[in-house]
């Protein structure tokens, strides 16, 4: 499938610009959505390819605008949805709780 | 570590959509079983402060020594390098690439992301970015430019684009002056930059 992921040879992105000293995550939520893919993959309902898969199926003009750990939680959703392990309404409900102090 | 990474913002600052997101997922599939947050704490640790570019050096340092292990790096780099200690996932099936003065080697994955994982950890920004993405294959002399490296017009640059199984790691051209150094100090020489083909090996006594 081709898209907004299929970067190859496209003009205008402007330069590379790479980060000295980078470190390997920039933000605590990076951290737990890379291992949360990681720990969700092993449960083994789906491969890589399909991981990869299922980030490519973003919203294009999001894809572009969003960042790399973004794209992951994303695909993590829809491959966790698609499968009933978790559903939307059970996240939206989760979310409140959070802010209203009622889970951690 | 204790769980606290998923109470309070280190600043006190409201939870940004992202953050709220994660932390409401990571609750829930804690909830249901399906992960645990201190086995998500290892791999953040591994990913951290065990695997990265020192793991790639290290074969890069060898190779430069032991011509035995390089011609098997370059014949069978997956069980070369795992005969170093360094394996599994997203490095299942390694390929080398050697660089000489007649031919540069450069990584990119342009799909996605993919990188050899064992030998270099996680990836930068920068290779995951757009601009890496679609440059490299077209303007890989450019891009090197940007990074500072120049080569001779000579030089035939040879660009590799990843996929999902096939993982590259360069083999960077060892520099000179260095005949006498052991693995070891030759492996300080070896930078992240210079396995994925967007730097050149350190000379002696050159700062990172």
């Amino acid at each position: 499938m081709n898209g907004a992921h299929d970067l190859g040879g496209m003009h205008g992105f402007g330069p590379i610009d790479p980060e000295a000293n980078e470190p390997v995550f920039h933000h605590e939520w990076e951290k737990r959505a890379f291992a949360l893919t990681l720990a969700c993959g092993a449960l083994g309902q789906w491969n890589i390819d399909m991981s990869r898969y299922a980030r490519e199926l973003m919203e294009p003009g999001e894809y572009l605008t969003t960042s790399y750990y973004e794209h992951w939680l994303f695909g993590l959703e829809l491959l966790l949805k698609e499968r009933g392990m978790v559903t939307e309404e059970e996240i939206a409900a989760r979310e409140a709780e959070i802010l209203s102090g009622d889970k951690a | 570590m204790p769980h606290d990474h998923d109470h309070d913002h280190p600043d006190g600052q409201p939870l940004s959509p992202t953050e709220l997101r994660v932390r409401a997922l990571e609750s829930l599939l804690t909830e249901k079983g399906l992960v645990d947050p201190a086995a998500l704490d290892v791999l953040i640790e591994t990913y951290e402060t065990k695997v990265g570019p020192r793991n790639g050096a290290q074969v890069v340092a060898k190779a430069w020594s032991d011509p035995d292990f390089k011609k098997w790096l370059l014949e069978d780099a997956t069980e070369a390098i795992a005969s170093l200690g360094f394996s599994g996932r997203q490095g299942e099936h390694m390929v080398v690439l050697e660089n000489t003065p007649d031919v540069h080697n450069m990584v990119v994955c342009t799909l996605c992301s993919c990188y050899p994982w064992p030998v270099l950890g996680l990836p930068p920004v920068w290779y995951k970015s757009a601009p890496y993405r679609a440059r490299a294959v077209n303007d890989p002399r450019g891009v090197l430019d940007e990074f500072g490296v120049e080569l001779p017009e000579s030089t035939e640059i040879r660009v590799w684009d990843s996929t999902a199984e096939i993982r590259y790691l360069v083999l960077p051209m060892r520099p000179a002056g260095t005949e006498e150094m052991d693995e070891d100090a030759l492996a300080d020489l070896v930078t992240r930059d210079s396995m994925i083909g967007t730097g050149v090996a350190l000379s002696p006594g050159e700062k990172r």
